[in-house]
């Protein structure tokens, strides 16, 4: 009932905002949303599970986590947009508050589903939600972004599809009787599943997700749409979607160990991540452009995020505590780059150069959210990258380990010289462009820095709830046997 | 063997290769339609006629035979082009490529470990053949709308797959699959509108603005 | 053997000028006009036989070995086929080799003769004529080997016997497939609308009647009669696959021949209903055709 709710109040806020005839009056409708959800989520997760077995939405701990990152990043970003679209009465925003409440409703499906056919439609929901707020600038380069977008990412899922298809095939060649792509159900057959056909079904369904995900070398679309969309949106795709693309990989890595395949779901998992991590350290270095590098940044994230699941173990844990840290930096990241961005009216680095002078807080937050989300203490994303770090030399895979360290500090000093140059640099002469400058609002500093504050937060006290999630929703990624 | 069901997936396959030997968008669209038109028809007729079948075979019908072509028609006219110029390989050249792709699924498909039942129908290689060429619309054509073609013909070839398996997807499931498309074209469409406003014209190829 | 003999002959040489009698009268009445009469062509070769030849000082003994070849071919070639019932009087296991070369023998020696004659307009038929082939070519042979396959006989005489295969089995499929391709061959290897315009007066668009545009008299009627017989024989191998086989001499003799007009007839609405094709568009369409026998292959072979 609760999570019925949680799906059906942002779609119902989504039709009150496509009705909302008042420009102004419009993204007020986002915080009592959102905060509704959070509340109801944080109600959902203390609850105790119960699980039927058999249902379409359940959540468990995987989804549970998911979800309380979704609601929690959005909750802050609707304050955000609140400020943001304060600063700018005169544009339109129905279809980017309506696409922005289906966005939320399609990703606490996507958390809760239980059947893969179900996870599919969910997430191909969140990429036809999402690129509208891709386009939100009509221009050549933000339509050029959402076309690549929608292609490969429709695609991509298309392909997940397949997967999905391919799945059921191998429970059929496996000689289930009964049929069905409920993941409870899957889980309890999966040594019974045709082996070649399963195979087949995991690379599929990685591409197809991966996609989505944004691991190397899918990601193509990553800088281009996190580039052109709006801040908030890519704060919400960088941290809200990525997330729920994770977990979908996540769950078809559950089957996969089920059905004794683990080996397989491993290697391709760090071969990816390992290609994720070297593409954002090669594409980072010298990266003119601060919402692109972002973009190669979340790249690299969702790259230790596959790492630390292929790796297992404590890496694990330390992988799902990291999903959390790098949504909220990530989300706070984004906030104040598009701060910058909107009083500039560039993202270039040349251009946007000294912007403490003018824009105090969302200069300093876009250099503390840096530090927060390249994993130096005392941030919540340290002792994440330093527990699948542990992983990793715990297991004995010293060389990846290395590896592992190096490119996260090629990154570190790549990121540094344009975050420090916008943020530090020598202020330039006069302003670039000839559009009135909006500097920032309470609510457009608010935002970030909430999220940062949870962040630092997470670095230092790691609630007991929050643990027991964690370590519960990472039980579920072990080898059952 | 002798059913209804071989020689819809063999004029399936043939109108893959009229998609890929015209240039007519207008032909084009109407291929795909039939083609979605034509495989809604194979769920009742592979489980029999159960209200399941039948409600899939309708809202099958409904979108990939009625609803996407329109779009894609409304698309078009207010677009006003009519052909695709200049594939990035030529036709001659994309259809023998179709058709040692369509040979390779036939010879790969009997190669797979399948159920006795199916391994000598012609549902895994027209599934397979048919996603191919959707892949080569996709890669080998410049014009937004054609590669928007390729795309559905490529899920076409999913839908074939799929009604193999049609007991493993709930109805909901199904008709959130195809309701999802329906949206994600009615986007694209939209977006197909911008790219011809922006640029005067449907090529991708002018959507190269954003690189390193 | 030497009644079957007789009585292919009879066929060939007795019936085929009927059926380019029939096309055309069919194109006259969807055209809405009266028309030729039905055996307006067996009048034209008697005219053209009984006149004198006038032939151009440049040429050689190729030019007047042109026609002779040509009748003398779909002659030898009939021998090959078998005509509904009646067996082929002349066959062996591989004849489907020979009567592919000896439609392409036939074509060579057009060919020689028309670039005999020294002429800019007859070199240029002859390149296109020579290029259509060559694009034809192959679907014959995969046809071939697709009805060689369904029958398991490598003559002609075993290959082109009545239909059995169900319909919507994949052999079925294989075989309307094969029958489409030969239907589209015919038109292709007898220069009919979509591909060449017998009746065309344009040199500049011409294919086939450029090349004999100097020939006249005998020779010219020779030509026209190799044309005909050329329509019959390939007529008659989609007849042969279409015939039902009741087992009745007369009765499936009857239904073969009605059979072969009613193709002429189909012939006439395609060629009503349809334009002539660019020229650039042709070898799309052959490379299709060959693409869809392919597929029929493919189809059979798994």
């Amino acid at each position: 009932m609760l999570l019925t709710s949680l799906i059906v109040i942002p779609l119902l806020g989504a039709a009150a905002a496509l009705a909302m005839p008042s420009e102004r009056l419009r993204p007020w409708l986002l915080p009592p949303v959102a905060f509704i959800h959070l509340a109801l989520v944080l109600a959902v997760i203390a609850a105790p599970a119960v699980s039927t077995g058999a249902a379409m939405l359940e959540l468990d701990g995987l989804g549970r986590l998911v979800l309380l990152v979704v609601s929690l990043l959005f909750a802050v970003s609707s304050l955000y947009a609140v400020g943001y679209f304060h600063n700018h009465p005169d544009w339109t925003n129905r279809t980017f508050v309506t696409c922005l409440l289906i966005f939320l409703s399609a990703m606490t499906v996507a958390a809760a589903a239980r059947h893969l056919g179900l996870l599919w439609v969910a997430v191909e929901a969140t990429t036809v939600a999402s690129a509208p707020m891709i386009y939100f600038n009509h221009n050549r380069y933000s339509i050029e972004a959402t076309w690549k977008y929608l292609l490969f990412c429709s695609v991509g899922i298309a392909l997940a599809m397949l997967g999905i298809l391919f799945l059921a095939y191998a429970g059929l060649h496996g000689g289930a009787t009964e049929q069905s792509l409920q993941l409870d159900f899957l889980l309890q057959q999966a040594p019974l599943l045709s082996k070649p056909w399963l195979r087949v079904a995991f690379v599929f369904l990685l591409v197809g997700f991966g996609t989505k995900m944004g691991l190397a070398p899918l990601h193509t679309w990553k800088p281009d749409a996190y580039g052109e969309a709006p801040g908030l949106a890519g704060a919400l795709m960088s941290g809200g979607l990525t997330s729920v693309a994770f977990l979908a990989v996540l769950r078809v890595v559950q089957i996969v160990k089920g059905a004794g395949e683990a080996e397989l779901a491993n290697q391709c998992l760090l071969g990816l991540g390992l290609t994720s991590l070297f593409i954002a350290a090669v594409f980072v270095i010298r990266q003119r452009d601060i919402k692109r590098m972002l973009a190669y940044s979340s790249v690299e994230h969702m790259g230790i995020l596959a790492i630390g699941v292929a790796v297992g173990g404590l890496a694990t844990y330390g992988a799902l505590f990291h999903v959390m840290n790098n949504a909220l930096a990530k989300g706070s990241l984004f906030m104040s780059a598009g701060n910058i961005h909107r009083y500039f009216g560039s993202k270039k680095m040349c251009e946007t150069q000294g912007a403490i002078n003018v824009l105090p807080w969302s200069a300093s937050l876009f250099l503390i959210g840096f530090l927060a989300v390249t994993g130096s203490p005392p941030f919540g994303a340290f002792l994440s990258e330093f527990t699948i770090l542990r992983g990793i030399f715990g297991s004995g895979h010293n060389v990846l380990g290395l590896a592992f360290i190096a490119f996260l500090t090629v990154i570190f000093i790549g990121m540094s010289h344009t975050v420090v140059t916008v943020a530090l640099g020598p202020p330039l002469e006069q302003a670039p462009s000839a559009e009135p400058q909006v500097g920032e609002g309470f609510l457009t500093v608010l935002g970030p820095l909430v999220l940062l504050g949870l962040v630092l937060l997470l670095g230092f006290y790691l609630p007991e709830p929050l643990r027991r999630l964690l370590t519960e929703a990472a039980a579920l990624l072990e080898v059952q046997t | 063997m002798n059913d209804p069901t071989t020689t819809i997936l063999f004029v399936v396959i043939l109108l893959n290769f009229f998609l890929l030997g015209t240039s007519r968008l207008g032909a084009c669209i109407r291929v795909v339609a039939a083609q979605g038109a034509l495989l809604s028809i194979l769920p009742p007729l592979v489980h029999g006629v159960s209200p399941h079948s039948l409600l899939l075979a309708a809202v099958a019908l409904a979108l990939k035979g009625g609803t996407i072509p329109w779009l894609l028609f409304r698309a078009i006219r207010q677009v006003k082009i009519r052909r695709e110029m200049e594939p990035r390989i030529g036709y001659i050249a994309t259809l023998l490529l179709g058709a040692l792709t369509t040979a390779g699924a036939f010879i790969f498909a009997e190669r797979l470990p399948l159920l006795p039942e199916h391994l000598h129908s012609l549902f895994i290689p027209a599934s397979l053949a048919t996603m191919a060429v959707g892949f080569l619309l996709l890669i080998t054509r410049r014009k937004a709308i054609t590669q928007v073609l390729g795309y559905l013909v490529f899920e076409n070839g999913i839908f074939i797959f799929g009604i193999l398996l049609a007991e493993a997807m709930p109805l909901m499931v199904e008709a959130g699959v195809l309701l999802d498309m329906l949206v994600a074209i009615f986007v694209m469409g939209i977006v197909m509108n911008h790219i011809n406003r922006e640029f005067s014209s449907l090529d991708t190829e002018n959507l190269c603005l954003l690189k390193e | 053997m030497l009644g079957s003999l007789f009585m292919h002959l009879l066929v060939v040489l007795t019936l085929s000028p009927l059926l380019a009698g029939i096309i055309a009268r069919v194109k006259a009445k969807v055209g809405g006009r009266q028309g030729q009469p039905l055996l307006q062509l067996y009048w034209d070769l008697a005219k053209l036989f009984r006149k004198r030849m006038v032939i151009s000082s440049t040429t050689t003994w190729l030019f007047r070995a042109g026609p002779v070849v040509g009748i003398a071919v779909p002659l030898l070639a009939s021998l090959l086929l078998p005509f509904g019932p009646l067996a082929a009087p002349l066959s062996f296991s591989g004849d489907l080799i020979l009567f592919v070369y000896l439609m392409g023998l036939a074509r060579f020696f057009t060919i020689l003769a028309a670039l005999d004659t020294g002429s800019s307009f007859e070199g240029m038929g002859s390149a296109r004529e020579a290029t259509f082939s060559i694009l034809v070519e192959p679907t014959i042979f995969v046809i071939f080997i697709v009805l060689a396959r369904l029958s398991g006989d490598f003559s002609l005489n075993g290959m082109f016997v009545p239909v059995k295969a169900g319909f919507n089995t994949p052999a079925g499929i294989a075989m309307s497939l094969a029958i489409l391709c030969l239907f589209i061959v015919m038109l292709a290897e007898n220069c009919r609308i979509p591909f060449d315009d017998p009746n065309t007066h344009l040199e500049l668009t011409m294919i086939h009647e450029v090349m004999v545009l100097d020939h006249s008299g005998p020779d010219l009627g020779l030509i026209l009669y190799g044309a005909a017989m050329k329509l019959l024989l390939f007529a008659a191998l989609i007849a042969n696959l279409l015939r039902p086989a009741t087992g009745n001499l007369l009765l499936d003799t009857g239904a073969f021949l009605v059979l072969l007009l009613l193709l002429a007839v189909l012939v006439g609405l395609v060629e009503s209903a349809m334009a002539r094709l660019r020229m650039i568009r042709v070898p799309q369409l052959l490379i299709g055709t060959s693409l869809l026998s392919f597929f029929a292959l493919i189809l059979l072979l798994r």
